[in-house]
């Protein structure tokens, strides 16, 4: 029984904590979201990408360093937990691997090694406004070799050089990959709940593109990867209910009312605890989708599910009640609480709503019973 | 990351099978049983006696006394191998998991010697007398008097919520032996024989209609000084002892459960749509899922930590708290799902599992209360794993005599 991580991969995890703890203080993210010209913070990303965490699960023969994805988990908690305003998740979780799954020799030749060495940055376009994307309904279409339509939010789209685009012809959904600065293709930044990761509109008009995996197989190749991706944002998501618990204790512990720490109160103790046990729920989940991830076990889909959904719910409690243990403080621009609260929400609906990931679960559980523990 | 056992794990869990499935069926393959509590209780003193025979009884405890010196991985392995064999380890559960442990850390070489090996052997059961009408939550506020008489104390006084009181044959107890200084101060710790002249055993009857706690009250009892455990005043350090044992023994309070909830939903309907298309339906079990796997996942950690020669984290304090409420929620569910006829009683015939579901339900709520509440769980969650402060306490350092009392 080994379901902790190494010491190799928990070391990783100080250098990285003290990494971000230097160079991703609060005030970083807060200048972010203070500045609506800036998507990212620049250093930062040059930092990571000079650190090599762009190429953590990129093979070594594709220029990356070839560690893996426990790795990959360890350094999302942490990017999570610190708030950090790049495109490390856009480009990593979802283009990189994309292209990982089912990208050609050729393919992956020519992105992987530019990926991991940061020179550019890649993104993964699925949704098409306020509903639930289907196979059936995708409006972005291919044809004749070219697409054309809209993609809105797309994570990181302002900035990455290259999109995975999920796109629908006369008969099925296919993936592509789309060259951001070629012609026919339009973006701009929008403005989102969450604005330390930028959202963008891109608008395609018979854009050039490439097909990515097998023509037809769009839906299922899209629906897989948002299985690993999950793993990764739960991992991110924990970070940050961590984080959102953490502040919420010491705030609890300075603040005083009648007296005495409010800390010492049952009402404001119980709902610390609630807090705690979500977000060990959520850890322990989050375990068992790396393992899955890392081995790529046929129960990935209803691990990742279950890291989701867990991760999510603890996320969406810590940020909320980190608020209320807060008071009045709690919901100023001042406090940092808002921006734990808005990355819970931008996250709980990236790859889809908490409602459809516990459709997923359920449908994973079906398909594979569970057993009495 | 892997769930494979070590070497030395997977040789002992070798081991562990083959003594159970020579001597024991998996519980997959045994029929329901119908037996009374005698009939229970007989049968677990055999299966006790046979594990001691064999070396698997009391495995964390030292061979001397009738253990087996053994790793807690090794102790945990065994647990998940037995608990799929039908057989009755209940009655023992807490002599072995909570008085064994004191009498190891608190009595004399002799009773050591005495009592243990005994223990072990399944010919003694033993009990714990710490709850009193008025000390639940609050156990150092019990009332029950020793007062010293020559080489003997006088126990006055009266228990309650105590398991098994009614077949066990000893008992630890903790008694106030000060009623002039702080309640923590003044307490007492023994271990008895409970057919002791003076001792009188009651069953109390549970919302489930089941008997499985008493009270016991104690008139002029006699426990001679040698059966103290700790020193007089000490007995709540002792008594802590005890209850870390406790929050050891008492983990998943197992009951219904998912995979019983989705065999249910495959029979059912909700307005002519099997129940599991149903959009309410889904979102409730993928929330019990994530609840169940996080425990099991949680339990995995622990397993490696101790597994890798580790302490394990604070995470498995969350286990009871959980586990207590899925099992009472997921049991009124399924009284749910059978609709108006969910609350019919089968004695006989049972295709739904009716019986594990209602018993859930009605067995849930004692499961919230039991070795420690969900408030109190809450709070040692908040002040040893948070570090947040104690709760302010109005009876501190005021002796107890002079502390208010309100009704039991």
């Amino acid at each position: 029984m080994n379901f902790e991580f190494s010491d190799e991969q928990n070391l990783l995890r100080e250098q990285v904590q003290k990494f971000l703890r230097e160079q991703c203080p609060p005030e970083k993210v807060r200048a972010v979201l203070d500045d609506v010209e800036m998507s990212h913070d620049a250093g930062l990303w040059q930092s990571i990408v000079d650190l090599g965490w762009t190429g953590v699960s990129i093979p070594e023969q594709y220029g990356g360093v070839g560690l893996g994805y426990l790795e990959l988990c360890v350094i999302a908690e942490e990017l999570g937990r610190s708030l950090a305003p790049t495109p490390y998740a856009s480009s990593v979780y979802l283009a990189t691997e994309a292209l990982l799954l089912y990208g050609s020799e050729a393919q992956k030749q020519n992105y992987l090694p530019r990926l991991a060495a940061g020179e550019i940055v890649g993104t993964f376009a699925m949704a098409e406004g306020r509903r639930a994307p289907r196979p059936e309904n995708l409006a972005t279409k291919l044809r004749d070799g070219k697409i054309s339509g809209q993609k809105l939010p797309v994570p990181d789209g302002d900035i990455a050089n290259f999109a995975v685009v999920l796109v629908r012809d006369e008969k099925a959904s296919s993936l592509v990959i789309v060259d951001l600065a070629s012609e026919g293709v339009q973006r701009a930044a929008v403005e989102t709940l969450d604005p330390t990761r930028s959202q963008a509109r891109l608008d395609f008009t018979n854009a050039a593109c490439e097909p990515l995996g097998d023509a037809g197989e769009g839906w299922q190749q899209a629906q897989r990867l948002f299985d690993r991706a999950a793993v990764l944002f739960a991992f991110e998501q924990v970070g940050g209910a961590q984080a959102s618990l953490e502040m919420a204790r010491s705030y609890a512990m300075e603040r005083y009312a009648f007296g005495r720490p409010i800390a010492s109160f049952q009402a404001i103790k119980h709902k610390l605890a609630d807090m705690y046990i979500s977000s060990t729920l959520a850890r322990s989940n989050c375990y068992y989708g790396a393992w899955a991830l890392s081995t790529d076990a046929p129960e990935l889909a209803l691990a990742a599910a279950t890291a989701r959904v867990t991760a999510t719910q603890a996320y969406d409690e810590c940020a909320k009640e980190n608020i209320q243990t807060h008071g009045g403080m709690g919901f100023t621009w001042e406090f940092d609480c808002h921006m734990y609260f808005r990355r819970a929400k931008a996250l709980a609906v990236n790859l889809g709503g908490l409602t459809g990931w516990q459709d997923r679960l359920v449908s994973a559980l079906e398909s594979t019973p569970p057993q009495e523990a | 990351m892997n769930f494979d056992d070590t070497p030395q794990e997977a040789a002992f869990r070798a081991e562990a099978q083959t003594f159970l499935n020579a001597n024991a069926t998996l519980k997959v393959d045994a029929p329901p049983r119908k037996e009374t509590e005698d009939e229970h209780i007989v049968r677990a003193r055999a299966w006790q006696k046979l594990k001691s025979e064999n070396g698997w009884a009391c495995l964390s405890w030292p061979k001397e006394y009738g253990g087996r010196d053994a790793q807690p991985m090794e102790l945990i392995i065994w647990g998940q191998e037995e608990s799929r064999y039908d057989v009755p380890v209940g009655p023992y559960a807490i002599g072995l998991g909570m008085c064994g442990p004191t009498m190891i850390a608190y009595a004399s070489e002799e009773h050591k010697a005495q009592r243990l090996p005994r223990m072990s052997a399944g010919e003694d059961i033993w009990c714990q007398l710490f709850s009193e009408p008025s000390a639940g939550s609050d156990l150092a506020n019990l009332r029950t008097r020793c007062e010293r008489d020559g080489d003997d104390w006088i126990i006055n006084g009266q228990k309650i919520w105590t398991s098994g009181a009614h077949y066990c044959d000893w008992g630890i107890l903790v008694t106030r032996s000060d009623p002039t200084v702080a309640k923590h101060k003044g307490l007492t710790f023994f271990f008895l024989d409970m057919k002791s002249p003076g001792v009188e055993v009651r069953p109390i009857k549970q919302i489930s209609g089941d008997a499985n706690f008493n009270e016991v009250y104690f008139t002029d009892v006699r426990i001679p000084d040698h059966q103290r455990l700790g020193a007089v005043g000490d007995g709540w350090k002792v008594s802590l002892t005890t209850l870390m044992n406790e929050r050891l023994a008492v983990g998943d309070a197992g009951g219904s459960d998912v995979p019983h909830l989705m065999e249910l939903l495959a029979k059912v309907d909700i307005d002519g749509t099997p129940a599991l298309e149903n959009a309410s339906v889904r979102e409730k079990v993928a929330n019990w899922y994530c609840q169940m796997s996080g425990l099991q996942n949680t339990k995995y950690r622990v397993m490696s930590a101790l597994s890798s020669g580790k302490t394990p984290g604070p995470e498995s304090s969350i286990t009871k708290v959980i586990s207590a409420n899925k099992m009472l929620d997921i049991g009124s569910f399924g009284i749910d799902l059978m609709d108006m006829g969910g609350i019919l009683v089968d004695r006989e015939g049972d295709e739904m599992n009716s019986r594990l579901f209602q018993g859930s339900f009605m067995g849930g709520p004692g499961y919230r209360i039991a070795g420690g509440t969900d408030e109190v769980l809450r709070n040692i969650i908040a002040e040893r794993v948070l570090g947040l402060p104690q709760d302010v306490r109005v009876d501190k350092g005021i002796p107890f005599n002079e502390v208010a009392q309100g009704s039991s």
